[in-house]
Order: structure tokens, then C-alpha cells, then sequence
């Protein structure tokens, strides 16, 4: 078989995603423009009645929606360094992969700032932050940096696409509407597959991929830092770039694990990824996990170790059963330690666990991104000695929780419309790579 | 006449920003009376202005605040300091509710609060009344992605609530807890005149944004003490220029060194490296016993201090 005919197996096995939309699908989408509406009703009730519908107050001035920040620009992070990773070390394995990781990246770093946006006072003010831009400030940088990265996700991705534009807009066995196709076709920037065009694309592709790691090592270090730079235990500490940075790429491989099972049951991709593919992922989060592991707990080791009251306060905190030790102990354990035994124990290691595990660590890294920003504000260095319940505590409020759902329903709405416009699994390389396979195999025999 | 009118108008120039700004006016329609009066300028020196250009302003506000540069401009040569005497605290609360008075706050907003401290298990619990520090390395003022917060040459930390994004990243900067923030549309208990709204006078409160003690630079500025000073009864408050090295508590001024040398005065938490502007005067030779600070108050109310 050669490489056109290859080309037109793979796209005729992945067109129809293109080309219909089943009822499932029209459902599941409905569903989430339901919630995105219902998150667009918290929106207005939070900007017409103040933040007083949170439960954020002068102690703990930052709740979930900083937490979910985190947590989404932490897996936006992880999509293009992974992608940008498995592609300079020539991995065989990715392409199935990659495109999921991009187009995750991509939606969570458009989704993650919009959770920033949650916790200002004033949204009408927001050109203050280009108008009256202070150098200084941490979250300076991190304008710079989110819309920096946001612009080179998006050229990772869309280098990565224009050959399978080219493949779309040309296919004559690809069912869509002709405007469609003009679109792809445009898209494609008239790419013909002439060698003077691959050799450029080769470029584009290597210098964006070398790029996007320091960059977004870059973005998840000041991502840290807007705590790190304060004066407040549990946020001051000079690992937490690192730590970050960690966290953000361990997260994203769970979140990407999870993807991988769910698009590859409800669209029967068994045939692309495959149990291999789990398991490199594993690997992954193996790695991953151990390294934020060790910065875990040589964070709190330290803090923990010396006596430094307002530090030995928060730990206290942390581990103590009357105040966060079960959500401390869920973190660590299912974080941590279950991911490390379950992918690291070969017979336990089959897609359905390293799925699991992935999604019991997804929940607990965000719950341990609640562990980051609560406690330390409820712990102030003048005690708080207020009467007031919801000033001393924080407790999320409906408000707060119908927002954080919608942000992730607006995530898997991008994420749906995304797949009904480019295919899942990269039809070009796929088919590159399963010619070069059988010229192999002809060459063998 | 017209050599007279000249001279009296470089007087007049000299007699300083508060009187020029009305004077300069007055000064091309009046004609000068012939009869002059001796004043001090704000540079301290003697001048001579006549009694027909001297007008005080009809608002003392309008004329004195620092508008145009939205009370970015520190007050001259001036470099505010406050002393804290902790031996003098009886939780009155006074400056707590002058404060609140003063800023139009309602009565759960507190700028000033006072906490009760006990800094060893053994050691005995104390009064703390606290304001803003104004810090000279103020590490709200580093984190403002909007310059909204900022340091002035005077030493006061203000915020600039009209250009204040809500962010509270400040807030979060602040080791001492000092700011609030208006969660809802501010209740004033009274109307504020627009004239007093500005920077310097830190009101009208406005939503979604930030708001602190300011050691209320308008007063200051018309070379009045704080009201959290003289609404004490106690005199635990001293506040006045370190450049002059003196401070005053309304019923004595004393030099600022002698009175950190002789009572030992201290910054809470100095090794925050904050550089904090206010020095506390330890909680020895008590006025009163801390038992006063719990006159009148709810058993609910004490419950706030259980942890002490």
C-alpha cells in the first residue's frame, strides 16, 4: 500500500466524527451548555451583588477559582511540554497521543484565565493591567506569560495540524459541507506536501517545540511565584517554582490518561491507542509522580522539622485531624503513593487501573491545590480573634462551585467541538507511519 | 500701586499651596488694603501678606486636598511616623469607632483593631491596637499589578481606589492583615460630600476594591492629628515626624528617639524586614489591668479571645 491509499484508510476510519454528530453527542453537548449557562447565572449574580456571594473574605481573600487556575493552567502546562517532549525525542508512539494533549493544552489555558478573572473585584478595570502595568508585580509576569504561551500553544498546535488540513481539504471520500472545506483548505496554507514545504514545516515544528518547554517552564514557575513572592508560610518557600512546574506536568498526564480512555471508548479508537500507549503514559506519571513526591515531602519535612511558630502552625494545620489531615492524607495517598504502587506493580498495571489511578490523582491534585491556598490564608500571622464565622473559615459557596463546574464544561465543550473539526488521531502521521511500517515488512520478507 | 501689588503678590506666592491656589485669584480683582499681616509659610519662613488677599478657603477640604495628582504627591519635607504605647491600652476602642466615624465605615469594617496578644504562655496578655504599618518596604505595594497601592516620599502607604482592579494580591502580600475589601456596595451610614472624596481621605468606600488605615493624610496635611490620636483617652497614640523627631499624643510632644530610647520601643516583627512606620512602646507599667478591656463586653463577644 503506498502512502495516499494509506492516507485514505485512516481518514475514512476516523471521518466520521467529521462528518456526523449522533444524538449522544448532541445530548452530551447540550449538557454542558446547560451548566455553562447556569455558570453564566453565577456570573451575573456575582458581578451585580459583589463578591459577597463567595466565600471569600478579607482573610481568605482567594478561594476555588484561584484553586481551579492553578489546576487548569497546570494541565494546559503539561499538554505542549509533553507533546513538545515525545517530539524532540523522535517517540514513535505519540502520534496518537499528541493531538489530545495539544488540543487539552490549548482549552485549559484558554479556560484557566478566565478563573483569575473570577477573583477580580473590579472586571470593568481589567485594561488597568496593560494601562497602569507595574513591572514589579508578580501578576504582571503572569499576564505576560499566560498570553505568551497562549499564543505559542496555539502555533504548536496549528503547526502540528497543517498537513492534516491539507489531507481534509482535499479528500474527496471526507463527507462535509464545501464551506468546510474551503476552511480546511485555507487552513492548510496550500501545503502540497512539496519537499521545500516539509523541510519548512520541519523547521517551524523544531523551533516551536524547543520553544514551548522553556516557556512553559517559564509560566508555571511564575504561576508559583504570585505565592512564592509573598511573606506567608507554606507559600514562601524557594521550591515552589519547581514544585509547580512538577505538579503541573504530573496532573496533565492524569488528565490526559483520563481523555485517552474516554474518547477511545465512546469513538472505538482501539485500533490507535492502544494498551501501549497507557502504559508509556504510566511511565509517565511513574516518574512525574515520584519527583513531586520528593518535593512534597521535603517541603513539609523542612517546615516541619524546625520550629518556627507561624510555619509550625500550618502544619499543624495540615496534619491534624480537626482541621485538613483527611483531605492532607487523601493528597498524598492517592496522589502519590497509589499511582506510584498501582502503575509500578507490572501485573497490576492494565488500562483500566492506570485510568483509575490517573483519575483519583487528578481529583487529589486539585484537592491539594486547595491545601496550597486555604490554609495558609486562614492562617494569619495577627490572630484573626472575629466573631464572624465565614471570616475565620473559608467554605466555597454555590456561586463559586456553579462557576468552577461550568469552567469545566466549557473545557469538554471546546475539547467536543474540537474533535468534530480535526481528527483525534493526526491522520498524516498515522498514515506516514503505518507506510514506512509495511515497507519494513516488505523489505523483511 | 502697581510695584505694591507685584510685591504683595510674590508674598502672596510665598505664603504657600494652600493660600495660592484661591489667592492667586482673588488676587487680579482685589486691590490691597494697605494693611499686612505676618504669616509663616510651609517652608517655615516669615512673610508678610496683605489682609485683603487672605482668604481661607470656604471648605477646608476642597482647598487643602491633593486632588489633581490623585494624593500621589507626598506632603513636603514630612515623614510620618506613629508610636504605639501598649502599656497604655485598655481596649476603649475609641480610636475604633473615631476611625469608623472618620471614613464613613459601618461597623463591622475596622481599619484600626485591637487585638489581644500574649507573646509567651507565660507571659502576661496585653492590648494591641493596630493600624497600617505604612511599611518603607511595603510588600503590598511590590505585588500592585496596577500601581494602585503606592509608597509616597512622606512615608504614608495609600490606595488609589479608582484605579484599584480588586485583586487582592495586596492583601494576600500583607503579613499583617491590615486591608479589607468592599465585598458588596459600601453602606455609608452618612452621604460623603464629593468635595471630601479623594484619595487622601480614602472615602467614599467604592465596590470591588481595596481599603486600609491611611493615617488620613488630609487631616495632616491641614496639620491636624489622626482621629484614632485624639480620639484616644488614654494617649496610647503618638504620631508625628521623624524628620522633626517628634511625636505627640495630643496632650504631649516628645522626641521620637528619646521616647523609643527610654521605653524600649520596638517594630512588631522586625525581622519581616517590612521596616514597619509605627514602633510599639512594650505592654510594662500597665495603666490599667487587661481585665478593664473586658468591661462591657457580651460573653459571645469574649469568646473571641478564648485562644489567649
Amino acid at each position: 500500500m503506498n502512502f495516499k491509499e494509506n492516507i485514505n484508510l485512516t481518514l475514512k476510519d476516523l471521518s466520521p466524527v467529521l462528518e456526523h454528530t449522533s444524538k449522544k453527542e448532541k445530548i452530551w453537548m447540550a449538557f454542558l451548555g446547560v451548566i455553562i449557562l447556569w455558570g453564566c447565572y453565577a456570573l451575573y449574580i456575582q458581578i451585580t451583588q459583589g463578591h459577597i456571594v463567595t466565600g471569600m473574605r478579607d482573610n481568605v481573600v482567594w478561594g476555588i477559582f484561584i484553586v481551579n487556575f492553578i489546576f487548569l493552567i497546570g494541565i494546559g502546562y503539561s499538554g505542549s511540554v509533553i507533546a513538545a517532549l515525545l517530539y524532540l525525542f523522535k517517540m514513535k508512539w505519540r502520534f496518537p497521543i499528541i493531538r489530545i494533549a495539544m488540543l487539552m493544552t490549548l482549552f485549559a489555558t484558554i479556560t484557566g484565565p478566565l478563573f483569575i478573572l473570577l477573583c477580580i473585584g473590579r472586571l470593568d478595570r481589567l485594561h488597568h493591567l496593560f494601562l497602569y502595568a507595574r513591572l514589579q508585580s508578580p501578576i504582571t509576569w503572569d499576564v505576560i506569560a499566560v498570553i505568551t504561551y497562549l499564543v505559542g500553544s496555539l502555533i504548536f498546535l496549528y503547526v502540528a495540524l497543517i498537513r492534516d488540513f491539507a489531507v481534509y481539504g482535499q479528500s474527496k471520500d471526507l463527507k462535509v459541507s464545501d464551506g468546510r472545506k474551503k476552511w480546511y483548505k485555507r487552513l492548510s496554507f496550500g501545503f502540497k506536501n512539496l519537499p521545500s514545504q516539509e523541510k519548512h514545516l520541519k523547521i517551524s515544528r523544531d523551533i516551536i517545540a524547543i520553544m514551548i518547554i522553556p516557556i512553559a517552564i517559564m509560566v508555571s514557575s511564575i504561576l508559583s511565584w504570585i505565592f512564592g513572592m509573598t511573606l506567608r508560610p507554606g507559600w514562601h518557600s524557594t521550591i515552589f517554582g519547581p514544585y509547580f512546574v512538577l505538579a503541573a506536568i504530573y496532573s496533565g498526564l492524569g488528565v490526559i490518561v483520563i481523555l485517552m480512555y474516554i474518547l477511545r471508548k465512546i469513538y472505538s479508537l482501539e485500533k490507535y491507542i492502544k494498551k501501549e500507549h497507557f502504559i508509556y503514559m504510566g511511565y509517565g506519571i511513574m516518574i512525574f509522580g515520584a519527583g513531586y513526591g520528593y518535593f512534597t515531602f521535603s517541603e513539609y519535612f523542612t517546615d516541619w522539622y524546625t520550629s518556627k511558630a507561624w510555619e509550625a502552625e500550618l502544619i499543624h494545620k495540615l496534619f491534624s485531624w480537626d482541621h485538613y489531615g483527611y483531605w492532607t492524607l487523601f493528597a498524598n495517598l492517592g496522589g502519590i503513593l497509589l499511582p506510584l504502587l498501582i502503575i509500578g506493580i507490572p501485573k497490576l498495571r492494565t488500562i483500566g487501573s492506570i485510568t483509575l489511578v490517573s483519575l483519583i490523582m487528578v481529583v487529589a491534585m486539585w484537592i491539594k491545590r486547595y491545601l496550597i491556598v486555604i490554609p495558609t490564608l486562614e492562617n494569619t500571622l495577627i490572630p484573626m480573634q472575629d466573631l464572624r464565622e465565614e471570616y475565620v473559615h473559608y467554605s466555597a459557596t454555590w456561586v463559586e462551585w456553579v462557576l468552577v463546574a461550568a469552567g469545566f464544561a466549557l473545557f469538554g465543550l471546546l475539547f467536543t467541538l474540537a474533535i468534530k473539526f480535526v481528527t483525534i488521531i493526526p491522520v498524516w502521521q498515522t498514515a506516514l507511519m503505518n507506510t514506512e511500517e509495511q515497507n519494513k515488512n516488505i523489505e523483511k520478507s | 500701586m502697581k510695584k505694591e501689588a507685584r510685591r504683595a503678590a510674590i508674598k502672596a506666592f510665598l505664603a504657600g499651596g494652600a493660600l495660592l491656589s484661591t489667592g492667586w485669584l482673588a488676587l487680579s480683582k482685589k486691590k490691597p488694603s494697605g494693611d499686612t499681616v505676618k504669616l509663616l509659610s510651609q517652608d517655615g519662613e516669615l512673610v508678610e501678606v496683605d489682609r485683603e488677599y487672605l482668604k481661607v478657603p470656604t471648605h477646608m477640604h476642597a482647598g487643602l486636598l491633593n486632588k489633581s495628582t490623585t494624593g500621589r504627591e507626598a506632603i513636603p519635607g514630612k515623614k510620618f511616623v506613629m508610636v504605639i504605647d501598649l502599656g497604655r491600652c485598655r481596649n476603649a476602642l475609641k480610636c475604633v469607632t473615631a476611625c469608623q466615624k472618620m471614613h464613613y465605615l459601618p461597623e463591622e469594617k475596622e481599619w484600626v483593631k485591637i487585638k489581644l496578644m500574649k507573646d509567651t504562655e507565660k507571659g502576661a496578655p496585653y492590648w494591641f491596637p493596630k493600624t497600617c504599618f505604612h511599611c518603607d518596604n511595603p510588600p503590598c505595594v511590590k505585588v500592585c499589578p496596577v500601581d494602585a497601592t503606592f509608597k509616597r516620599e512622606d512615608g504614608l502607604v495609600l490606595i488609589d481606589n479608582q484605579q484599584c482592579i480588586g485583586c487582592k494580591f495586596c492583601m494576600a502580600a500583607c503579613p499583617y492583615s491590615t486591608r479589607v475589601f468592599n465585598w458588596e456596595d459600601p453602606k455609608e451610614p452618612q452621604p460623603i460630600s464629593e468635595e471630601y472624596s479623594s484619595t487622601e481621605t480614602s472615602v467614599p468606600s467604592v465596590h470591588g476594591t481595596v481599603e486600609k488605615c491611611d493615617f488620613c493624610p488630609d487631616m495632616v496635611r491641614q496639620g491636624k492629628l489622626p482621629d484614632c490620636v485624639t480620639a484616644c483617652p488614654n494617649g496610647v497614640f503618638y504620631f508625628g515626624d521623624e524628620n522633626e523627631d517628634a511625636v505627640t499624643n495630643g496632650d504631649e510632644t516628645v522626641r521620637l528617639s528619646q521616647l523609643l530610647k527610654d521605653k524600649a520601643g520596638y517594630r512588631y516583627m522586625e525581622e519581616l524586614g517590612t521596616e514597619p512606620r509605627v514602633y510599639y512602646l512594650p505592654a510594662s507599667n500597665r495603666m490599667f489591668p487587661v481585665e478593664r478591656g473586658f468591661k462591657g463586653m457580651s460573653d459571645e463577644e469574649k469568646q473571641k479571645f478564648e485562644d489567649i
